[in-house]
C-alpha cells in the first residue's frame, strides 16, 4: 500500500512533466498546425543547459534560468529561420524538415557536452525528503515538480480562459485565417505561441535534469511519450493534454512498478522480469490504441 | 460496380517527359547492374555490402510509398514490417541451427521456404493491426501506426529466448534453392532482383484499377464513397501489400546482416524510410529508391569524412524541404 502510493506520486509527477511538454506540442499542432519532432530537442537543450550552468556553478537559479533561455532561444531561432516556412506546408515536409532539426540537435549537444550523461543534483534546499505520511519519506524535489507542474498547469489554463492573448491563442485554434483578417498580426501570435511551448519544453528538461541521466537521446523518448498524451487527450486541446498527460504518467509508471509482480505470479522470475519490462513499456501504446479505436478523436477533443 | 475510374487515365503526360522519365529509368537500371563492377573497378569490393545494404531499404521505401505516396496513409510504424520480417529468417534460422522446434516445426535456412514464409506471417499481423489502424485518418492514423509498431518493437525487447535487447545473429545466409547467397556480389543481385520485381509490381498496381481507386482515396475520399466504392477494404488491402514488402525488404536485411535486432523495428527506422520516400518524391515509386541511395549515400560520405556528419545531414534535410519542393523524382525526371 506504501509502496503504491509512492508510486502514484511518481506517476503524478511524471504526468506533470509530460504535460509541460504535451502543453506546448498541442498548442502549435492545433494553432499553427505544425507537427513538430523537434519538441523533444527543446526538452533536451533545457536539460541540457541546466545541467552544465549547474556543473559550473552550483547555482540552481542559474541553472534555472539557462536552461529557460537556452530553450526559448533555440525555440525563437527554429520558428524564424525554419517552421516558419512551414506554416502552409503538407505535414510530410513538416516531418522531414523537424526530423533534420532533431538530428542537428543531437549533433550539436554531442559535439559541444560529448557523450557521457551529466548527472544533475538537485538544489540544496530542495534535496532532502519529506514525510508525505508518517514513516514514509519522499524526495522534496519530486515534491516541488509535482507543485510546480500543477502551478503552470493553473497558470496556462488561466491564461488561455483569461487574457487576451488567450483569446486569441483559442481564437487562432479554430479560425485561423478569420483571425488574421479581423487585423490580428498572427506571424506575431505563432511566434508567441511557439516562443511559450519552447519554455514550457526548457522547464521540464530543468525539472527533468535532476532525475533523468541528461544525454543525447532523451529528447526522443520523452517526445513519443508526448505524441502519446496529445493524442490520448485530443489534438490541440490543452485540457485534454492535462488530462492524458496524467493518465499517460500513471499508467507508464504502475505498469512499471506492478506488473513485473504480476507476472511472477505465473511465469518464471526471470521470464517475468523481461516480459513484464516489455510489457510495460507498451501500456502507453496500448492505451492509445484503445483509445483511438474507441475515442478517435482523443479523450477530450478542442 | 461503376467502371469510371477503371477508364480515367491519369493527366496526359507531355511526351518529352515521359522520353525524359524512361532515359533516367533506364540509366538507373544501369547503374545499378553496374555498381558491383565499379566497386572491383576502385578497388573497393567492400563497397558491394553497402550498396546492397541501399538496395534493401530502397525496398522498404518503395513499399511505404505505395500506402503513403499513393494511398496517402502515412503510417509511422513501418520498420515494424521490415523488422518482422527479419525476425522471421532470424527465428527460423535459430532452430533450424540448434535442432530445436517451434511450434513443432523445425526450422529452415532455404530462403525459397522462410522467405515467403516472412511474408506471410507479417501479412498476417499487419491485417488484424490494419483492420483497426484504418478507422482512424490523418494524423491519428500516423500516431496509431507508431503505437502498433512501438507495442511490435517492445515485444521483441522482451523476448529474451531470443536474444531480447541483444537481437540474434544468423550463422549464415539463408541458401536459394541450394546455391550459396555468401558471394556478394551473389547476393548484391538477388537484392537488385527482388527490388526490380517488387517497384515493377508496384509499378503494376499503381496503374491498375485497384490502383487508380487508392489514388482516389487520397484525393477525395468521399467522393469514392459517394460512387460507392468499398474504400476502407482497398485500403487495408493496400496496407497489407506494403507491409509484405517491407516484409521482403527485413528478411534480405537479416541476411545481409546475419543479425536482427530490436533496432530494426525502433521509430527512428520509420522515420528514415518516411525521410526516404519524401526525398525521393512521395508518389512516384522510383523516387523513394532515389531517396534511399542519396540519404545513405550522403550518410556514408559524411560519417567518413566527420564523426559529426549529423551536423550537416540536418540541416541540409531542412534546406531541401524549405527549397526543392517535388522532390528528388522531381528534380531528375521532370515528374510529379
Amino acid at each position: 500500500m506504501l509502496l503504491f502510493l509512492e508510486q502514484l506520486l511518481n506517476g503524478l509527477q511524471y504526468g506533470v512533466m509530460l504535460f509541460l511538454l504535451a502543453a506546448g506540442l498541442t498548442l502549435v499542432f492545433g494553432i499553427m498546425g505544425v507537427i513538430n519532432l523537434a519538441h523533444g530537442s527543446l526538452f533536451m537543450v533545457g536539460a541540457y543547459a541546466a545541467a552544465a550552468v549547474a556543473g559550473h556553478t552550483g547555482s540552481f537559479a542559474l541553472a534555472a534560468l539557462a536552461a529557460l533561455a537556452a530553450a526559448g532561444g533555440a525555440g525563437l531561432a527554429v520558428e524564424f529561420l525554419v517552421i516558419r516556412r512551414l506554416y502552409d506546408r503538407d505535414h510530410l515536409d513538416q516531418v522531414l524538415a523537424t526530423f533534420g532539426l532533431l538530428l542537428f540537435f543531437n549533433e550539436l549537444v554531442a559535439t559541444l557536452a560529448g557523450r557521457t550523461p551529466l548527472f544533475m543534483q538537485p538544489p540544496a534546499w530542495l534535496g532532502g525528503a519529506v514525510e508525505i505520511i508518517p514513516g514514509v519519506p519522499y524526495p522534496t524535489f519530486r515534491l516541488a515538480i509535482l507543485a510546480t507542474g500543477v502551478a503552470v498547469a493553473a497558470g496556462l489554463a488561466f491564461l488561455i480562459a483569461r487574457t487576451r492573448l488567450g483569446m486569441l491563442i483559442r481564437a487562432g485554434a479554430t479560425h485561423r485565417a478569420i483571425v488574421g483578417a479581423l487585423g490580428v498580426d498572427i506571424r506575431l501570435l505563432f511566434t508567441l505561441v511557439f516562443a511559450l511551448g519552447a519554455l514550457l519544453a526548457g522547464l521540464a528538461g530543468l525539472m527533468a535534469a535532476p532525475i533523468l541521466a541528461v544525454q543525447v537521446g532523451m529528447g526522443e523518448q520523452i517526445l513519443i511519450a508526448t505524441f502519446v498524451v496529445v493524442v490520448i487527450g485530443g489534438l490541440g486541446s490543452v485540457r485534454g493534454a492535462f488530462v492524458g498527460a496524467l493518465l499517460v504518467g500513471l499508467v507508464d509508471t504502475l505498469a512499471r512498478a506492478f506488473v513485473p509482480g504480476l507476472l511472477k505470479q505465473v511465469f518464471a522470475p526471470t521470464t517475468a522480469d523481461a516480459l513484464g519490462a516489455g510489457l510495460a513499456s507498451a501500456a502507453i501504446y496500448l492505451l492509445m490504441a484503445l483509445v483511438l479505436v474507441f475515442r478517435p478523436r482523443g479523450l477530450l477533443p478542442a | 460496380m461503376p467502371a469510371p475510374l477503371a477508364s480515367a487515365q491519369l493527366p496526359a503526360t507531355p511526351p518529352a517527359s515521359v522520353a525524359r522519365r524512361r532515359v533516367v529509368l533506364l540509366a538507373g537500371c544501369l547503374l545499378l547492374a553496374a555498381l558491383p563492377a565499379i566497386a572491383h573497378g576502385a578497388g573497393q569490393p567492400f563497397l558491394i555490402a553497402t550498396f546492397t545494404r541501399f538496395v534493401i531499404y530502397a525496398i522498404a521505401a518503395v513499399s511505404l510509398d505505395l500506402i503513403l505516396g499513393i494511398g496517402g496513409l502515412t503510417s509511422f510504424g513501418h520498420a515494424a514490417w521490415f523488422g518482422l520480417g527479419g525476425y522471421v529468417v532470424a527465428i527460423a534460422a535459430f532452430h533450424a541451427q540448434d535442432a530445436s522446434t517451434l511450434l513443432g516445426w523445425g526450422g529452415s535456412t532455404e530462403a525459397l521456404v522462410v522467405w515467403p514464409l516472412a511474408i506471410a506471417v507479417t501479412a498476417l499481423v499487419a491485417l488484424p493491426i490494419g483492420a483497426l489502424s484504418l478507422r482512424t485518418s490523418g494524423i491519428h492514423f500516423i500516431m496509431i501506426t507508431l503505437a502498433f509498431a512501438q507495442m511490435l518493437f517492445y515485444l521483441f525487447v522482451s523476448v529474451k529466448f531470443y536474444g531480447g535487447d541483444d537481437g540474434l545473429a544468423m550463422q549464415r545466409r539463408n541458401t536459394l534453392a541450394g546455391a550459396d547467397l555468401r558471394d556478394a556480389t551473389v547476393f548484391y543481385y538477388v537484392c537488385v532482383a527482388c527490388l526490380v520485381a517488387w517497384t515493377t509490381l508496384c509499378a503494376a498496381i499503381r496503374r491498375s484499377r485497384f490502383g487508380m481507386v487508392l489514388s482516389g482515396c487520397r484525393q477525395s475520399e468521399r467522393r469514392l464513397l459517394a460512387l460507392g466504392y468499398p474504400v476502407y477494404r482497398y485500403k487495408l488491402v493496400a496496407f497489407v501489400l506494403a507491409a509484405a514488402g517491407a516484409a521482403l525488404s527485413g528478411a534480405l536485411w537479416a541476411n545481409a546482416a546475419r543479425f536482427v535486432s530490436p533496432d530494426m523495428l525502433a521509430w527512428v527506422k520509420s522515420g528514415e524510410l518516411m525521410v526516404m520516400v519524401i526525398l525521393g518524391g512521395t508518389g512516384t515509386l522510383f523516387g523513394p529508391i532515389a531517396g534511399a541511395f542519396v540519404l545513405l549515400g550522403v550518410e556514408q560520405l559524411l560519417s567518413a569524412w566527420t564523426e559529426h556528419w549529423m551536423l550537416i545531414l540536418g540541416p541540409l534535410l531542412v534546406l531541401f524541404v524549405v527549397f526543392a519542393r517535388r522532390g528528388l523524382w522531381g528534380l531528375v525526371a521532370g515528374e510529379r
